[in-house]
């Protein structure tokens, strides 16, 4: 049994394998492994005893699933009105810059994923990157730099 | 702590009324999300540190023992004032400490515990350059009326007992020791009392068809799936007043006969899925929740469903799905309503975070205190999220009815930058614009859908002439083509088109025949779509269209974006007249569009720009020689040269 297994089997552990589990199912897989992986696609869709393709239905209607290897950091860029109007789509194009990477995208090595994500609640600080866990307000393209370097 | 019989609860709130009595004074830190973002918790920290290096007897905890004590810090929910923080308040005085900084940390201390002063400088600083000492005084405060916000940030959220010195449960205990189901509706209904999440529907009568609908069990669901973007009130109350809103749901449990409940939350609020998860563990603890609730024989225990990321997920149908573990997508028509066939079929109860959060407040205090403020059709307060370009930016309650002018230019203190405003939308991606000449519309539910947009959840972003209307169509359309299920063809086909003909407005390729393809489009879609998204969805075209015509027709006709925001339409210049050749833009243009030497006024080279605007930001405030202009005045320009 490899790690990740192990880690899974922890997850399944703790729920009862029922149809109203399957997307805490999916958010506490994820948070094991990062992503929801082909294989534990399977695993999950065997455990809530459901056709694989019902699984991916519902994985896929919603954006917080990933389907693919995320990079060690994640860069989010608030996308909420707020920050729309103060200029967010100036500040994903100069992350898209600095990493070299288009939006929804992750770099080669794996370092980082940029993406936009809907509203992230701090609009007083708008415009608004989540980098990790930690937010950063009131930013500019001329901050956008400094903030990866970190 | 077990509470065996409901009469506890007062006995209860005295005790701990008299723990704070026994602290002398208390540090609180902000710790919503805002505030920590500007590094709340290392003020919380430092200030933990400094009074324990000093010796001082700093309680974190409400002293429970009966012995004195001399200071103690703690962190409490969102005070509201974001855009001002972190924010720290020292009580029993009040004082009211803006942006402070860990270093700020010693000097505070100083001033509050040894000298009896206090940090000038950290006070908020009014406009005609006064200080005010507390928050009474700083007019972003003054004009509200906070109920549901009314704790957040006075209470320590985290810890059950600050909550019942604030009165926390006695509505509760109240209702337990002799209200029948029906009276507790009538009094709810005898409030007038409106679903905060946007649509307005009357409380009591949603809670009277939950009560009558047969089927067992039943189910109370708060919605926290607080998905429209510039709104984050939700996020706010269940991060500072987490017992409030459990206090609402038990009482309507008890109400409406149901025994078993979830709150559902968005994931991308992780502070506020921690705060809950622990009331709830406390609330346990306490016998509040749980079964046979305070000995009473009545049991109710919600659970935290966290949403997964779906906008569409805020309408009742949708939601009742995904947590079965569904799709997120809307039963089709003709359906029943989730207060007959919810959750698995069974009656289900769902209201809003703050609809919850005021009930507690409404049983307590009376109906006819909540219907003394706010409008008849509309009593009590509405919270807004003011964002967008507004001086004070942040979280604000104020009675229905209050003038838009009142919020924009009383509470949030107008536009700044000596910009003039144009517009504010309310509402979200179903809401709409309302420009300069409505400011004196009186904001509650119904005259915001009169005049074309909505209360919505409560986002309110300001706009100015900076900022594109059309633009602003297309971005919401975008949103809500990124975010429609895709189950019925007028909104997943519909919205899709409409924000094409938008994108080739933005661009320059609009034709004049595109604004009425709109609007007619735009009103199938309302007419065909089988959910309030979709019913929703081309408010902000038909809105935009409706009180800001003249910029659209400025984008098809002339190509120019009177805003100088769409790319497409605007170049930016470098005046060689104020240009002093200093090569700080030409150094930091990303796509090394600049050119020039020094003694020699730099040019940007067109066909390399990428219209990122760090030129404008970098070059120095007293030069000031880059604009943006219209593609026409870039034309002009050119032909000049020639």
């Amino acid at each position: 049994m490899c790690k990740s297994d192990a880690g899974i089997n922890d997850v399944f552990a703790r729920f009862k394998g029922k149809r109203e589990e399957l997307i805490p199912i999916l958010q506490a897989v994820q948070n094991v492994r990062g992503y929801l992986p082909a294989d534990s696609m399977k695993q999950i869709a065997r455990f809530v005893s459901m056709p694989e393709s019902q699984v991916y239905g519902v994985a896929t209607f919603f954006a917080q699933f990933y389907f693919s290897r995320r990079g060690k950091h994640q860069v989010k860029v608030c996308y909420g009105t707020a920050c729309h109007v103060k200029g967010a789509t100036r500040v994903l194009e100069a992350f898209e810059r600095e990493l070299g990477i288009a939006c929804g995208c992750t770099s080669e090595d794996y370092e980082y994923s940029l993406e936009r994500v809907a509203c992230v609640g701090s609009c007083a600080l708008a415009p608004v990157v989540v980098v990790d866990e930690e937010a950063y307000g009131q930013v500019d393209p001329g901050k956008v730099a400094n903030i990866v370097k970190k | 702590m077990q509470i065996d019989s409901p009469s506890r609860i007062a006995e209860i709130r005295d005790e701990c009324k008299a723990a704070y009595a026994r602290r002398k004074t208390r540090f609180l830190v902000c710790a919503g999300t805002g505030c920590v973002a500007g590094g709340s918790l290392a003020v919380y920290g430092e200030l933990k540190r400094l009074l324990s290096e000093k010796g001082i007897d700093a309680d974190v905890e409400l002293l429970f023992e009966g012995k004195d004590s001399e200071s103690g810090v703690a962190v409490s929910g969102c005070h509201g004032f974001c855009q001002m923080g972190p924010l720290v308040r020292f009580e029993p005085k009040g004082v009211f400490y803006t942006k402070v900084k860990a270093g700020d940390v010693a000097e505070i201390v100083e001033a509050s515990l040894e000298k009896d002063t206090v940090v000038e400088r950290l006070l908020y600083e009014d406009s005609d350059g006064s200080r005010c000492l507390t928050e009474h005084e700083v007019p972003f405060y003054n004009r509200q009326k906070r109920i549901v916000l009314g704790k957040c940030g006075i209470i320590n959220p985290e810890d059950i007992r600050e909550y019942f010195a604030v009165d926390g449960y006695q509505a509760l205990s109240q209702i337990l020791q002799g209200y029948t189901p029906e009276q507790v509706i009538d009094v709810v209904s005898k409030s007038g009392l409106r679903g905060r999440g946007g649509a307005g529907f009357p409380v009591g009568k949603k809670w009277l068809s939950c009560l009558k609908a047969p089927g067992e069990p039943k189910y109370v669901v708060c919605n926290g799936d607080e998905g429209d973007p510039g709104a984050f009130m939700d996020r706010s109350v269940l991060e500072g007043d987490p017992h409030a809103v459990i206090e609402g749901m038990i009482i309507s449990a008890y109400a409406i006969g149901a025994s078993y409940g979830y709150i559902y939350v968005r994931a991308e609020y992780p502070l506020a899925v921690t705060r809950l998860q622990k009331a709830i563990q406390q609330a346990r603890e306490w016998r509040l929740l749980g079964d046979n609730i305070m000995g009473t024989g009545f049991s109710f225990d919600p659970e935290v469903f966290q949403g997964a990321g779906a906008f569409v997920c805020g309408e009742s149908t949708a939601l009742v799905r995904s947590i079965e573990g569904y799709r997120g997508m809307p039963k089709p028509l003709p359906r029943a309503r989730t207060t007959e066939e919810g959750l698995w079929g069974k009656p289900t109860l769902l209201n809003n975070v703050k609809t919850f959060s005021f009930i507690p407040d409404i049983i307590r205090r009376g109906a006819d205190w909540f219907a003394a403020t706010g409008t008849e059709r509309s009593p009590g307060t509405a919270v807004f999220a003011l964002t967008g370009k507004i001086r004070n930016s942040g979280l604000i309650e104020v009675p229905m009815g209050i003038k838009l002018r009142e919020i924009i230019y009383d509470i949030g203190g107008g536009v700044p930058d000596g910009k003039e405003f144009k517009a504010v939308q309310t509402g979200g991606p179903s809401g709409g614009c309302l420009r300069a000449d409505m400011l004196d519309l009186e904001v509650d539910f119904d005259s915001l859908v009169n005049a074309g947009s909505m209360m919505g959840s409560g986002g309110m972003v300001i706009m100015d002439e900076t900022s594109c209307m059309v633009d602003i169509a297309r971005y919401f359309v975008e949103f809500t083509v990124d975010e429609s299920c895709g189950q019925c063809a007028p909104c997943r086909d519909g919205m899709s088109q409409m924000l094409k003909i938008l994108e080739d407005i933005t661009s320059g390729h609009g034709r004049p025949e595109d604004l009425d393809k709109l609007q007619e489009m735009g009103k199938a879609i309302m007419a065909g779509s089988i959910c309030g998204l979709g019913q929703s969805a081309p408010n902000p075209v038909l809105s935009t269209l409706r009180y800001f015509r003249h910029e659209y027709d400025a984008h098809i006709n002339e190509k120019v974006c009177t805003a100088l925001n769409c790319k497409e339409l605007i170049a930016y210049w470098i005046d060689p007249e104020k240009c002093k050749a200093c090569r700080i833009c030409v150094k930091a243009c990303p796509t090394e569009a600049i050119s020039g030497e020094k003694k020699m006024p730099h040019v940007i080279d067109q066909s390399k720009c990428s219209k990122c605007g760090i030129c404008i930001d970098c070059c120095p405030a007293k030069f000031s020689a880059i604009s943006k202009i219209t593609g026409q005045q870039k034309i002009e320009i050119e032909q000049g040269v020639k």
